[in-house]
This record gives structure tokens, C-alpha cells and sequence, in this order.
């Protein structure tokens, strides 16, 4: 009988042990994607990345392609992308956590952003192509795009300072009053400097996800044809995952254009991971735990 | 005396000072705050408005029982475009499921690994890791899907075409991971350490514990991750586009090419051009039809989250 036990107990304790171990490899498994998805674009793109590439002209001929006008259109649709989500959102954020009393018009608000949020991306393209394309008659240029894309990254932005300002111990706020200063002083001079931090983390955040969107560009109807570099915010442009997209459906005509695309992904990937790195480090170095 | 008076008058400058300027900027920040909060409100009525508007020009073009009850999808025929939406739900729905077999099971156990069973240590290095996988572009993945995933999968499934609906969904199910981990790894450390505490005396092991006490205790934020993470393989994109192509055929055969709603709207898309088609209305038919399904989804999420959570 006490074998028996024993024995039981034996059994369970195993059972935990094995499962324990198929829970970890569970968890592996999508890094281990991770690892071999870079180790493959790398393996396939690192050799066509060169300055040639880097600095050239888009050309029909892979050996002579080069992406310096895609560049340029990704840093110009960010022109227009980082100085309106930040005042928007940092706006919405502020008049939500400091302004707003608590009623249904805040509540409204604030459950209408969790649900953009949650809006596919490409829906937000036919937004685009009606409201900017369509009737401000923007085309498909760099500016109907950015605003696009606005739209789209706003919620994270509106979250992320929203946290940020609540973060801001009250203490802070009547300190403040204390000293007679008036609401928007204490919330221009004392609260937001605060929060800074937490909101350079999220703007930093929604612009790297701003850079790899592909969908609503996508709609808009970014031509297929070689674009000139861009010159302003009206002119038609292509940017870093657009130029991928159609490099890959390309390598159905010419192989090339797969390795093409491998070389553009390194360089999406390294401005991502150094966008983030220095989200990372604001966070670490700057956020005050009050 | 005369230091009182000063002080006096010292005040009442203030005060007079105070009203030329900050009085006026303490009256306009609000409003001004408040029209940028609009801003968000109005995106939905405008996504709302613009779906809806070109969506009734699409139904006074084809009826409403074709669009929803026919499998045949041709939009492109000069002499008898048909546009049935049948076979790109049928396509939405089979690479979502695909996504959800890989997604579900793997994204619960690493939440259960991370947050019942990793030390500080391992969560500190693989929770960065895990944001990272979720911040890789979904073009990316796409690329990987078509240039990777699919010639691999061809050794196991011969028959296998370069487009098919197996390999974005099995791709996609590794980008919603994260997701799944994340949110329910938060619901289970929400679940207070006495109950941990508490199964553990009474002789379970860490299993045990994990199954029938934190998992049921999770439960309402376990389900509403699965629901999102449905939402969002349904709403994604450029993976589907690039990896499971254009067929427009009924087919339930995951080895072949099957469309989503989203990769129609993003192949037929011409830009402002197409503008006034029946092509460009049909765009908007499908966008209103996917928008409704995610926006389901996510309500339904938030429902579960807020209705079936234990309090404690």
C-alpha cells in the first residue's frame, strides 16, 4: 500500500518535472524562429548590401538597384508622422488623465481609442484612400500617407502617455497648486516634464511601427513604377516594407529581386532594433519611479 | 507700513498681470486638448462613415443575398463580374484557424512557463525576446513565409504550391504568440500568490497547481487573449498577400492558394484611379465585412474580461 503511494508520487512529481521541460521548449520555440528568421535574411541579403545599394538609385537591373530613395521616402513619411501623433496624442493623453471629469464623454473616448487600436491596418488604408486621397485630393503622396499612418500608430502613443501622466504622483500636482500656480502651469511645467520619459517611450515605439506598416500603403496605391527619389511631402514616394512587398512578388520574374528584398529587410530591421534600443534606454535611464 | 502696502499693491499687479495672459491660456488649453481628443472619435466615425458610404454604392450595384451567399468571385471579368465574398471568408477563416493551432497552444505554455515556472532571471531576458518577435513587421514574416516556410514545407508536402493557405497561417500563428503569451501570463500573475500558496500545502505539485487552481482562476483573461488573437489574424495583411496569393476559388484544400479578405482589398486596390469602379466599391464592401468580424471579436474580448473576472 505505501509502495503504492510512493509510487504515485513518483508518478506526479515526473509528470511536473517533463512537463516543466515542455513548457520551456514551448517557450523557445518562438525564438528560435526568431534566430532562424534573421540567420536567413542575413544569409541571403548581407552580400547585395552595399554602399552602391545603399546610396543608388531603384533600378530594374538587381545589380544595379539601389534604395536611397526609399530611404528618403521612409524619413520623409516620419516627417510627417512623428509631429502629428505626438501633439495629438500627447494632447488626447493630457485632456483625458487631466482635464476630463469623470464622465460618459471620457469613458466614450477612451473606449472608442482600445477599439482603433484593435482596427486592421488595411481598414485604415481605405480611410486613407476616402478621407486624404480622395477628398483632400492628396493622391498617393508622402503626406496622404503619413497622415494615414497617423491615425493608425495614435493609439499607442495615446496609451503610452496616458500611463506616463498617471504615473506622475499627485503630490507633485499639489505641491504645485501649493505655490499658486494655475492648472495648465502645473501641468505644463510640472507634470509633462515628468512624464517625458514615458512619452518619448511610446512615441519611439508607435514610429517603429510606423516604419514597418505595409497594408495601408499598400491601399493608398503607392505606384509599382521606378519612383524618383521624392523632393516634398506632395510628391509620390515608396518606402522601406512597400519596396520589399514588391520585390518579393517580383522574384516570380527575376530571382534577384528576393535578395533585393533580404538586403532591404536588413536595413528595416537594423533602424527598428536601434529605434527601439533607444526607447529601451530613455526608459531605463530616464524613467523616475516615484 | 510701507512694506504693507507694497506688498499689497505687489499682490494686486499679480493678479492684474495674471489676467492679461495665463487667464486666457487657462481658458484655451482645455478646449483645445479637447478638440485634439476628438481627433480619435472622429477617425472611427470617419472609418464608419467612409465603409458604409461606398460600400451601399457597391449593394445598389450587386444585391445583398449575392454578395454574402455566392462562392463565386470573379470581380475581374469584362463581361460578368461576380462578387461573392464567400470565398475569401472561407480563406480568412482557414488561415486563421491554421494561425490559432500554432498560436494557442504554444502562446499558453509559455505563459504558463514564464509566469509559474521561469525564475526572474529567464523572464528578464525572454520577455524583451518575445516583444521582439512581435515587433518584426509583418512583411517580414511575409517574406519568410514565401522565400522560407513554403520550400521547407515542400519536402514534407510534395504537392504543396508555392502559394498556399498552410505556411502564412503556420507564420502567422509564431507572430500572434507573443500576444497570447503576453496577456494571459498577465491574467495568471494577476492571480494572488495565496492561492499558489494554498494548493501547494495541501500536497499538489507546481502541475497541478497550474491546471486546477491558477488556469480556472485566469480563465475570463485566458480566453479574451485567444479572442484577440483571433482578431488580429483575421485583420492581418502583407503575410497572407505575399505567401497564400490570389486564388478566388471555394476551396477548403490548405496546400493550394486561398485569398483573405485582406489580401483582396490590398490586390485590387488601385489608389485614388479606380475611384467611382464597382471594383473600388467592392473594396469597401469587404473592408466593412472584415471591420464588423474584428470588431466582434474585440468586443467580445473586452465582454469576456470584464464579466468573467474573479475578483479579489
Amino acid at each position: 500500500m505505501k509502495s503504492g503511494r510512493n509510487q504515485r508520487i513518483m508518478l506526479r512529481q515526473t509528470m511536473d518535472k517533463s512537463m516543466k521541460n515542455l513548457f520551456f521548449l514551448a517557450t523557445m520555440f518562438a525564438l528560435l524562429v526568431l534566430g532562424i528568421l534573421i540567420y536567413q535574411v542575413v544569409t541571403q541579403g548581407a552580400s547585395w548590401l552595399d554602399w552602391q545599394f545603399l546610396s543608388g538609385k531603384l533600378s530594374l537591373n538587381p545589380e544595379r538597384a539601389g534604395i536611397l530613395g526609399v530611404i528618403v521616402g521612409t524619413v520623409l513619411l516620419m516627417v510627417v508622422v512623428g509631429p502629428v501623433t505626438m501633439i495629438l496624442g500627447v494632447c488626447t493623453a493630457i485632456y483625458l488623465e487631466e482635464y476630463a471629469k469623470k464622465s460618459k464623454l471620457r469613458n466614450f473616448i477612451q473606449v472608442n481609442i482600445s477599439n482603433l487600436a484593435g482596427v486592421p491596418s488595411v481598414i485604415f488604408g481605405l480611410l486613407g484612400l476616402a478621407v486624404f486621397s480622395r477628398m483632400f485630393n492628396l493622391g498617393s503622396s508622402i503626406l496622404a500617407g503619413g497622415l494615414t499612418m497617423s491615425l493608425l500608430v495614435l493609439p499607442i502613443v495615446v496609451v503610452a502617455s496616458q500611463e506616463a501622466i498617471r504615473a506622475v504622483p499627485q503630490y507633485l500636482r499639489e505641491a504645485s497648486y501649493g505655490m499658486g500656480a494655475t492648472k495648465w502651469q502645473t501641468v505644463r511645467r510640472v507634470v509633462l516634464p515628468a512624464a517625458l520619459p514615458g512619452i518619448l517611450t511610446g512615441f519611439i515605439l508607435s514610429l517603429s511601427r510606423a516604419i514597418g506598416e505595409t497594408a495601408p500603403l499598400v491601399v493608398l496605391g503607392i505606384p509599382v513604377l521606378i519612383m524618383p527619389i521624392p523632393n516634398s511631402l506632395m510628391s509620390d514616394f515608396t518606402a522601406l516594407p512597400i519596396q520589399i512587398y514588391y520585390w518579393t512578388l517580383d522574384a516570380v520574374l527575376v530571382q534577384e529581386y528576393a535578395n533585393l528584398a533580404a538586403a532591404t529587410i536588413i536595413v528595416l530591421l537594423v533602424i527598428l532594433f536601434a529605434m527601439n534600443s533607444l526607447a529601451i534606454f530613455i526608459r531605463n535611464k530616464y524613467q523616475k519611479r516615484y | 507700513m510701507d512694506k504693507h502696502i507694497s506688498v499689497r499693491e505687489q499682490i494686486q499687479q499679480n493678479i492684474a498681470r495674471r489676467k492679461k495672459r495665463p487667464f486666457k491660456l487657462e481658458k484655451v488649453a482645455p478646449v483645445s486638448l479637447f478638440i485634439a481628443a476628438l481627433i480619435s472619435v472622429l477617425t472611427t466615425v470617419g472609418i464608419v462613415l467612409s465603409l458604409v458610404f461606398d460600400a451601399a454604392m457597391f449593394f445598389k450595384q450587386v444585391p445583398f443575398w449575392e454578395f454574402f451567399g455566392s462562392t463565386n468571385l470573379s470581380p475581374l471579368s469584362h463581361t460578368d463580374p461576380k462578387f461573392g465574398i464567400l470565398p475569401l471568408i472561407n480563406g480568412t477563416i482557414i488561415t486563421s484557424l491554421i494561425a490559432m493551432c500554432v498560436a494557442i497552444p504554444i502562446g499558453l505554455t509559455s505563459a504558463i512557463y514564464l509566469s509559474e515556472y521561469a525564475s526572474a532571471r529567464v523572464r528578464k531576458i525572454v520577455k524583451p525576446l518575445m516583444e521582439v518577435v512581435a515587433g518584426i513587421p509583418t512583411i517580414v514574416y511575409g517574406f519568410f513565409a514565401y522565400s522560407f516556410v513554403t520550400p521547407l514545407l515542400t519536402h514534407i508536402i510534395p504537392s504543396l504550391g508555392a502559394k498556399n493557405a498552410l505556411s502564412p497561417g503556420i507564420v502567422m500563428g509564431i507572430m500572434i504568440i507573443p500576444l497570447v503569451t503576453s496577456l494571459s501570463e498577465d491574467a495568471m500573475s494577476s492571480v494572488p500568490n495565496s492561492m499558489r500558496e494554498g494548493a501547494l500545502a495541501l500536497g499538489s505539485t507546481k502541475l497541478e497547481m497550474t491546471f486546477k487552481v491558477i488556469i480556472p482562476a485566469a480563465l475570463s483573461g485566458i480566453i479574451a487573449s485567444f479572442v484577440l488573437a483571433v482578431s488580429r489574424a483575421i485583420g492581418e495583411t502583407m503575410i497572407v498577400t505575399i505567401a497564400s496569393g490570389s486564388s478566388k476559388n471555394f476551396t477548403f484544400d490548405i496546400t493550394q492558394s486561398m485569398q483573405t479578405m485582406t489580401a483582396y482589398i490590398v490586390e485590387f486596390t488601385s489608389g485614388d484611379a479606380g475611384s467611382g469602379t464597382i471594383g473600388y466599391y467592392s473594396l469597401y464592401a469587404v473592408g466593412l465585412t472584415l471591420f464588423v468580424f474584428t470588431l466582434i471579436m474585440n468586443l467580445v474580448a473586452g465582454y469576456i474580461s470584464r464579466k468573467f473576472r474573479e475578483g479579489y
